[in-house]
């Protein structure tokens, strides 16, 4: 056909490539240049690679690991294992949808740098009963619009964000609401990985019309099926809502037999059908005992399909503390029977909509639990003798009793106009508090057309009865292809809101986008200003929030707002989060940096220190037990400074000082390196100025040299304290072994 | 809570084993969603036949106009994609353009004549 001429200009993706530079902010401007003549070839769910074997990652055999990936951030507690980032062998989600999607790319390239490799991204309110696709790039409440235009930067951004890291990223959204094919469609033609997919969620908490919903389900179905995107299904929502959501475990387990069996029947392959699973209970309930033999239940009862392992947020309140413990333990139950996909929710989602640095935190939550649980059903079983085994069986019997009510009381529709679901009685008592819906109800009734007898569907994918012409081999042959076998025919709209859009948001901030010395703190959109302020108010509550907001206009902060507080005691005192917004810009070319030290080469170190061996004693100091750090800076297979060639006398953790000094006058120490990481009322300081006291004394200051470290140490304090110098976060053995280098030359010379 | 009305009802599924649970679990899971699946196969809504013209190479906006104006016209049981594509071959105009007169209110009386009588 001619349409087929009229192509739009689609250039492949690699072409218009821009490498991201890991040094630069990515800019939204370059992703939005030419977006109309953008495809991403991807399309299909990405599992992790290389699972399946055991892997050596530095010292350690990890048995539940992926390919490592190029670039990433590895946990701040990596530094004791040579900064070493196992990826966990489960694909791991992050949800990101600020309102502004200009903003969420630069999150979604913040989190794949910590491990995420499944960017979830929440519809704004109210899109469900949008029956149609909608356009442009509007923002949104509560999670973004989306749009065709949103999909496409953001996916566009994704292939830039995956080529950095060195893993492929899954870009995932709703298929759900009343235009549900629609954006079917649109997601396949954009490269959406993942989507959630389930009717069951439009009829209970959407309204929408049942048939309408499954009908239209089927044929989003068969379009999910053919792009290979992973579905997830809407069951968590029951374990959400219900009140007593320890209860519904048997709906659960119903809930998701619907949508799987019914997906199945729309032709979505097994391995590409979801569970959306929550352990339904958290702490203080004794959740693991609760929630163990459920999630045992469900894999016995769905061996081949994928679990996406959700965290709880029933029971989340304010404090992100209690949500990461809640978020472990969930992953515990993860590690004890299985996850495909790891969901995060991040843990300040109980207070607002979540702050970059949060989603940050929940997947490292993920990555550092999922690193250390590694193995563990090597060495740890499932019992089954006994009250789990007892518990699931009768949780399986529960869920059986509740389908078999369903049949008998005429099938689904009718179970859903007698208020079956959602009650949170545990099956079969009922409370009678459940979601109970009309047949003939709900928005998109009277939406419904019985196809007639020569039905038409001119397309390559189509769900039902359809009347192809005699005259072609397939249906879409009928208009010579259609968008999934020629991408040029997708139809790009930019904005219909002159109003509301990117451009004019990008405008609003075009200072900083134009100057990118030019900062201010920032929560979710660029430059908000937003910082939080924590405190301890040794009064009771009430009275601490308002102290609190008084503090933060005395700091001429504006629009303050306690986030969280938390009595510690009545009287003695409150413990308090504020937000506030700062009214000022940073200009970091105006600031004065500390200027960086240049460590000599390694080459040049070893060469002098070969010709002129050096010897240092060390130990920590004080009453200081921690060793990890001095070991670090000393010990060759840490990059330490023996591996310079410089011999180390370790003298062991809380050595006095006077014996330190007389260690070193004893071997002629050229140094002598002392570790401190107490700083309790400066404890560390005073620990230099003894050692350099002492060394005075005994009249050997001016042939040591004197070297402090520790988490906490200040170069300019340590000094001031009377050593040569100081090392803080972050020192490593060279850095150490080039000042012990140079400070000996400079002695030298000054001899 | 172990209520009597459990200990009652799981009186037949007492004796069967982990399998025929299992077994009976997913029989049960088929009967209930049989009956959707058929309404799948017989019925069409506007979202269905939007996300076919989507597929035909309209945007958004041109496949809702066209689905208003086969609503309208009692089209819809024929399928939109359908009267696009019946009637760009007997107006010999390509799928887009014929699309577009549509969604502008024009041809609408040709394709009417094209499904003969109008299906309610």
């Amino acid at each position: 056909m001619k349409d087929k001429e009229k192509k739009s200009g689609l250039v492949p993706a690699r072409e218009t490539k821009i490498p991201l530079q890991p040094e630069e902010r990515l800019d939204i401007r370059k992703i939005l240049e030419g977006l109309e003549d953008y495809h991403s070839p991807r399309r299909p769910w990405h599992w992790r690679e290389e699972r399946d074997e055991p892997r050596v990652v530095g010292d350690f055999t990890y048995y539940e690991v992926s390919k490592p990936v190029e670039r990433s951030v590895p946990l701040p507690g990596s530094r004791g294992f040579g900064y070493i980032d196992p990826q966990p062998d489960c694909v791991i989600t992050t949800e990101i949808a600020s309102g502004r999607f200009e903003d969420d790319v630069r999150r979604m390239r913040m989190a794949a740098w910590h491990g995420a490799d499944h960017i979830m991204v929440i519809r704004t309110t109210g899109q469900s009963h949008i029956d149609s696709l909608i356009e442009g790039t509007t923002q949104g409440i509560g999670g973004i619009p989306i749009t065709r235009k949103q999909c496409r930067a953001t996916r566009r951004a994704l292939d830039l964000i995956e080529d950095e890291v060195g893993r492929p990223i899954n870009y995932h959204s709703y298929v759900s609401g009343v235009a549900g094919p629609d954006i079917a469609v649109m997601f396949v033609e954009e490269g959406v990985s993942g989507v959630h997919q389930d009717p069951q969620y439009n009829v209970l908490y959407r309204n929408i019309n049942m048939i309408r919903s499954f009908v239209d389900a089927c044929e989003s179905k068969a379009i999910i099926a053919y792009g290979g995107q992973l579905q997830i299904d809407g069951a968590h929502n029951a374990n959400a809502t219900a009140m007593e959501a320890w209860k519904v475990m048997p709906e659960l387990m119903v809930q998701h037999a619907i949508n799987t069996a019914f997906s199945v029947r729309c032709g979505i392959k097994p391995e590409n059908i979801a569970l959306s699973s929550v352990p339904p209970t958290a702490p203080p309930a004794p959740c693991m005992r609760l929630d163990l033999p459920y999630a045992v239940a469900l894999r016995d009862f769905f061996p081949d399909y994928k679990i996406r392992a959700q965290q709880n947020t029933k029971y989340m309140e304010s404090e992100t503390r209690e949500a990461t413990v809640t978020h472990t333990l969930n992953m515990v139950i993860s590690r004890l029977t299985s996850a495909d996909v790891q969901s995060t929710i991040t843990p300040d989602e109980g207070r607002n909509v979540p702050w970059h640095y949060f989603n940050i935190n929940a997947v490292n939550t993920a990555r550092q639990s999922l690193n250390g649980l590694d193995g563990i059903r090597q060495m740890v079983d499932i019992n089954r003798d006994g009250p789990l085994g007892e518990r699931v069986r009768e949780l399986k019997e529960r869920a059986i009793l509740f389908m078999e009510e369903i049949l008998e009381t005429g099938g689904y529709y009718s179970a859903v106009e007698g208020g079956f679901f959602v009650d949170s009685a545990e099956y079969p008592d009922r409370k009678g508090d459940g979601i109970a819906r009309e047949l003939d109800g709900g928005i998109g009734n009277d939406t419904l057309y019985r196809r007639a007898d020569d039905y038409f569907a001119p397309v390559s994918v189509h769900f039902g009865n359809n009347h192809i012409p005699p005259q072609f081999k397939s249906a879409s042959q009928a208009i010579g292809g259609d968008t999934f076998e020629d991408p040029s025919k997708i139809q790009f709209i930019d904005e219909l809101d002159d109003y509301d859009n990117v451009n004019v948001r990008i405008a609003e901030k075009q200072k900083y986008y134009d100057n990118t010395n030019l900062i201010r703190p920032e929560v979710e959109f660029m430059a908000d200003g937003t910082l939080v302020l924590t405190m301890l108010l040794p009064c009771d509550k009430r009275h601490a929030e308002a102290a609190a907001i008084a503090i933060g206009e005395k700091l001429a902060l504006s629009e303050c707002e306690v986030i969280h507080s938390q009595v510690m005691h009545p009287a003695e005192g409150t413990y308090i989060e504020m937000k506030g917004k700062v009214g000022f810009d940073i200009d970091l070319a105006q600031l004065v940096l500390p200027e960086e030290v240049e460590t000599l080469s390694e080459a040049e170190i070893r060469e002098e220190v070969h010709e002129r061996p050096m010897t240092v004693v060390a130990a920590t100091v004080g009453e200081d037990e921690h060793s990890v750090g001095m070991k670090e800076i000393l010990d060759i297979k840490h990059g330490g400074i023996e591996g310079f060639g410089i011999k180390y006398h370790y003298m062991g953790t809380s050595c006095p000082v006077d014996k330190l000094v007389d260690a070193a006058i004893e071997t002629k120490a050229d140094a002598i390196l002392i570790s401190t990481i107490i700083s309790h009322n400066n404890v560390h300081y005073e620990n230099m100025r003894k050692l350099a006291d002492t060394c005075i004394e005994k009249g050997v200051r001016d042939q040591l040299i004197l070297v402090a470290g520790g988490t906490q140490v200040v170069n300019e304090t340590a000094v001031e304290s009377g050593m040569d110098a100081g090392f803080g976060r972050g020192a490593h053995g060279i850095d150490v072994a080039s000042f012990l280098v140079k400070r000996r030359r400079e002695l030298r010379e000054e001899a | 809570m172990t209520d009597q009305g459990f200990e009652e009802r799981r009186k037949h599924l007492a004796d069967l084993s982990d399998q025929a649970l299992y077994d009976y679990f997913w029989e049960l899971a088929g009967k209930i969603v049989d009956p959707l699946i058929e309404a799948g196969r017989i019925y069409t809504t506007p979202a269905i036949e939007r996300s076919v013209l989507l597929r035909m190479g309209f945007s958004s906006l041109e496949a809702q106009a066209i689905v208003s104006g086969v609503i309208e016209h009692r089209l819809l049981p024929h399928g939109a994609g359908h009267v696009v594509w019946k009637l760009s071959e007997k107006l010999g105009l390509e799928i887009r353009d014929t699309g577009l007169a549509l969604a502008e209110g024009r041809h609408w009386k040709e394709a009417e004549a094209l499904f003969g009588e109008v299906v309610s």
